[in-house]
């Protein structure tokens, strides 16, 4: 599927790549362009589709959501996530049916699961190692002597 | 011959950096002076032939050297001149040589300006940059040789991707590359520090000025990629949690954290472990931030392209710089631990619990960066970490900060009286607690609960800046306040800016896709976009079909906006230049898309309030950045050494 | 004072991660379906649109099931190992996908059909269904119709001795296999 990607890969390099293999997978496996999909009329129901359609990876793209990407995959999978969005679908319920046939990486927002866990913990807990570490400062610099402050 | 010749500086260049690198900090450890001497002047003759490298690269892109193959990889015939002038930076080799350059460029304005400091002191800094440039040159030489050749040379070359066809190639690679290389002054000056195992408020005089102005590069580099992001991809989107993006945001965060310790440090000599871990820290993220784009891990999940023997240079660079740095901190930091007291309601305090969110910020992005190739590595699944991830986490560690900047920047020092405190900052806070909470309402008749948390956090970060030299005029007195306080004042009043542009533009953003025949109009947002029709365009080494759209407001013409569906003739893919009607209150971003057949066109419409004050916001803030740089304190002594240069080199260890 | 080693440890930990993270083995994506009973479906044949084929056809058998396009360059780098495939015996299902039925049954009749049949998914649902985001893939279904394995990018001679020969013979068991194509 996608072929050797563009020779360069500095840092510049990387993010163009990111985005170029939009345009070269998608050149070489084109289809006729589907029809836009139209927003839906209810504005919260619109919202979440919207909102969906951003967590959702195109995965025939280096690194965007199918929102921003013009592949027919992505516009297939927008159309999908419209009509269950319609249907009643709950966002969790749409998550959970793409992640079964695509796999966790689909998914812009990682499942909350055990192989998860230290993820979606991890900045509490370095948050909770900062305050540890602030409250031991502050503790130890409030018993030390307080001079006069010299003229600056 | 000449890109041979090229090749030949850089050897040369190496040779001097190793010189730079090895002689001078074994002279300082042996107290040779002639050997911590040579520093200056072999950063110097670095210096000249890195130069010249650079330029004979140059040359072998404007005379269409196509024997070279790098230049044959990104350059063509048909590329227009100044295009070809920055193809140097738009594929690996080139970009590494850009690298060196910009390293050997701040190398000697190290060099100008370590004058006022002791040789001792002054050898060490440039040692340790020199270990530095002889790494990199090293390993541009040996795995990444931009002057390699291709037999039989082409008749022309493969093209600048279209994507860089762009004047934000001119810009953006030019200040982000200072911002991202110039944190290794910061870190040499770390190191040396260590060696020395003496840290005093000199120290953090000299380090300062240099700090910032790495910082002052790197702010502007990633709004310039920001911004050109925004109008060149044609999605509308601004930031995206790239593994590139976050690779040069999160030594942003701690270069912003070790510019806030060096003032604890200036000030009252303490935080000494701290700002050197941070310096370290900083550069550290630098290098990993090389590692992860050019090594191909990041990205070698779902691609096939990757150099093992790239990566692991880096990997073994890294070790050496951060792992020798961190070593020696975990050896001789507890020796610089100082006394100096402060209370918990105190301007160090602040300081410290601001450190400290933004250090756990980049910890945060750190591991949701690196977490998919944790798991793949330890065969435990294969996820995607986006921005649902980091739009919840970072937005929730940096509006406590925010609210905590507003208190910090009018505290005292080691100890601050809490009620006088809330007596100044009652007005700003209330103020911004109205208006934040009945703006958004009144502006765009609805909000949510997040938008008015980030208007409030926004505002209030502004007007508690502001308070200081409005209420001194408020008096009949003149401000009177000194340019390092005018920095601080301005930097914050960006960070202001940039909050509410960000809240806006993602609370208030309307995004419409539609397909849509000449003659169509229909309404977006209070505008009308009348579809006018499309016309194929010709040009230098592009076809495009332009489409033409006029924006109406309260039925008047505000502007005729045209937007291309471009095929480059070389690399064919095809790309889209959206046109964007902009002002300080919002844009309105236009984009051509597919040709859907019969007549009619996909078109995205995106309605983005407020953006401009993002990159507003950081160009504020590096303005500020500026301005607390070219503080009189950090200039003083260069013209004091400047007037004795005899003494100042006389003063040994 | 073990805190001032925390830095150092902490690079240890990632370099060793990235040290391992260069010499991982680009892409070999996995499927969720893997190891899982194949997902139902019931397509009417491109030649036929009256007849069908569905998930009990696959079944009873090691089967290849293909997705493919006449708009994917790709497919056609594949074609002729497909046929090759064919002629000696191993069976082929073909996943036409979002194409146009003339288009696609010139296609085959021009370059060779190694495809039993091939299934005609007009709108894409039933891709989306195994988990397939472009052409051309290919899946390895077992007898009992699970899903053993799923190859992205054109088939190899190569891939198919190395990735799928030693699945059918696992599947067989001490049995001989029913056709292990060209070995």
């Amino acid at each position: 599927m996608p072929e050797s990607r563009p020779a360069m890969t500095g840092r510049l390099g990387a993010l163009v790549a990111l985005v170029s293999i939009v345009a070269a997978v998608c050149a070489s496996a084109q289809q006729p362009p589907g029809q836009p999909i139209p927003p839906i009329d209810d504005p919260a129901l619109d919202a979440r589709y919207q909102a969906l359609i951003h967590e959702v990876r195109c995965l025939v793209c280096e690194n965007r959501s199918i929102a921003e990407s013009p592949s027919d995959v992505a516009h297939d999978l927008k159309k999908l996530i419209h009509e269950m969005v319609l249907a009643g679908k709950s966002d969790a319920e749409i998550a959970e049916f793409l992640a079964a046939r695509y796999g966790d990486s689909i998914l812009y927002r990682p499942p909350v699961q055990p192989n998860t866990w230290v993820l979606w913990g991890g900045p509490a807990v370095l948050l909770l190692l900062g305050a540890f570490v602030f409250v031991r400062i502050v503790r130890a610099r409030a018993a030390q002597p307080i001079e006069e402050d010299e003229p600056e | 011959m000449i890109p041979e010749l090229g090749q030949l500086a850089l050897v040369l260049a190496l040779c001097l950096s190793l010189v730079q690198g090895v002689l001078p900090l074994v002279g300082a450890h042996l107290g040779r002076a002639d050997w911590m001497a040579l520093a200056r002047p072999a950063a110097a003759g670095q210096f000249v032939f890195v130069t010249l490298a650079f330029g004979v690269l140059g040359y072998a892109f404007l005379t269409d050297d196509f024997s070279v193959l790098f230049v044959a990889q990104h350059s063509h015939t048909e590329l227009p001149t100044g295009y070809k002038a920055v193809a140097i930076w738009g594929g690996h080799e080139g970009s590494m040589l850009f690298w060196i350059l910009v390293l050997a460029l701040w190398t000697f304005a190290v060099a100008c300006g370590s004058l006022s400091q002791p040789l001792s002191f002054a050898s060490r800094v440039l040692g340790v940059l020199g270990l530095v440039s002889a790494g990199t040159i090293a390993f541009t030489l040996f795995t990444s040789n931009p002057f390699t050749r291709l037999q039989p040379a082409p008749f022309d070359g493969n093209d600048l991707n279209p994507l860089l066809q762009d004047p934000g190639m001119l810009m953006h690679p030019p200040t982000l590359y200072p911002g991202y290389v110039g944190l290794s002054v910061p870190f040499a000056f770390a190191v040396a520090a260590l060696l020395t195992g003496r840290l005093d408020k000199d120290w953090a005089r000299w380090t300062r000025p240099w700090t910032v102005g790495a910082w002052i590069f790197l702010t502007i580099g990633i709004t310039l990629g920001s911004a050109w992001a925004y109008y060149e991809l044609g999605w509308g989107g601004w930031w995206f949690w790239d593994a590139v993006e976050n690779a040069s945001f999160m030594p942003w965060l701690m270069a912003t954290a070790l510019l806030h310790s060096l003032a604890v440090t200036e000030r009252r000599g303490i935080f000494k472990s701290w700002t050197v871990l941070l310096a370290v820290c900083a550069f550290s993220l630098s290098l990993l931030g090389t590692f992860l784009t050019r090594s191909g891990v990041l990205l070698s999940v779902h691609s096939f392209a990757s150099d093992p023997a790239r990566g692991l240079f880096i990997l073994g660079l890294l070790l050496l710089y951060s792992g020798g740095a961190f070593v020696l901190y975990a050896a001789r930091a507890k020796h610089m631990v100082a006394e100096g007291g402060f209370k918990l309601m105190s301007r160090e305090a602040f300081l410290l619990a601001n450190n400290i969110l933004l250090v756990v910020a980049a910890g945060a992005i750190l591991l949701g960066t690196l977490y998919p190739l944790f798991l793949s590595n330890l065969n435990l699944g294969e996820i995607s970490v986006g921005r649902p991830y980091f739009d919840f986490v970072f937005p929730l560690l940096m509006l406590p900060l925010a609210w905590l900047l507003g208190v910090g920047m009018h505290a005292a020092w080691k100890n601050a009286s809490g009620s006088a405190l809330k007596q100044r900052l009652a007005l700003p806070a209330t103020l911004a607690l109205v208006l934040g909470t009945t703006l958004p309402w009144l502006v765009f008749g609805r909000a949510t609960v997040l938008a008015m948390i980030g208007v409030v956090t926004g505002l209030w970060v502004m007007l508690s800046a502001l308070l200081d030299p409005i209420s001194r005029l408020a008096r009949g007195a003149r401000p009177g306040l000194t340019r390092g306080h005018w920095g601080m004042i301005t930097a914050h009043v960006g960070v202001g800016f940039f909050i509410i542009g960000a809240t806006l533009a993602t609370a208030y953003n309307v995004e419409i896709d539609r397909a849509a025949r000449p003659g169509d109009r229909w309404e977006t947002a209070g505008y009308e976009v009348a579809f006018v029709g499309t016309r194929h365009v010709e040009g230098p080494n592009y076809t495009a079909e332009e489409g033409e759209f006029e924006l109406y407001r309260g039925g008047e013409l505000l502007e005729v906006m045209r937007s291309q569906q471009r095929v480059y003739r070389v690399q064919t893919a095809p790309m889209t230049e959206a046109a964007i009607y902009g002002t300080l209150a919002r844009d309105v971003f236009i984009a051509l898309g597919d040709d859907l057949g019969g007549g009619a066109w996909a078109v995205r419409v995106r309605v983005k309030p407020f953006i401009r004050f993002i990159w507003l916001g950081a160009i504020v803030m590096a303005f500020g950045g500026l301005l607390a740089a070219s503080d009189r304190r950090y200039w003083r002594s260069v013209k004091a050494a400047a007037a004795a240069p005899a003494g100042a080199a006389a003063r040994g260890a | 004072m073990w805190r001032y080693f925390v830095p150092v440890a902490v690079l240890a930990v990632l370099a060793a991660f990235f040290y391992g993270g260069l010499h991982l083995n680009p892409s070999r994506i996995t499927s969720p379906l893997l190891g899982k009973p194949m997902p139902e479906f019931s397509l009417p044949t491109v030649r036929d649109p009256a007849a069908s084929i569905g998930s009990a056809d696959l079944r009873g058998q090691v089967t290849l099931l293909n997705a493919w396009g006449t708009w994917c360059v790709e497919c056609r780098h594949e074609h002729a190992f497909l046929l090759e495939l064919a002629r000696s015996g191993v069976p082929i299902y073909g996943l036409n996908l979002k194409d146009d039925r003339a288009a696609a049954v010139a296609w085959l009749d021009d370059l060779g059909d190694p495809y039993v049949t091939s299934a005609f998914d007009a709108d894409g649902r039933v891709a989306i269904d195994w988990g397939v985001y472009g052409a051309p893939e290919t899946f390895l279904i077992g007898r009992d119709g699970t899903v053993l394995y799923k190859h992205i990018s054109p088939m190899t001679p190569a891939v198919w001795r190395q990735d799928f020969v030693p699945l059918i013979e696992r599947e067989c068991g001490s049995a001989p296999c029913p056709s292990l194509g060209p070995q």
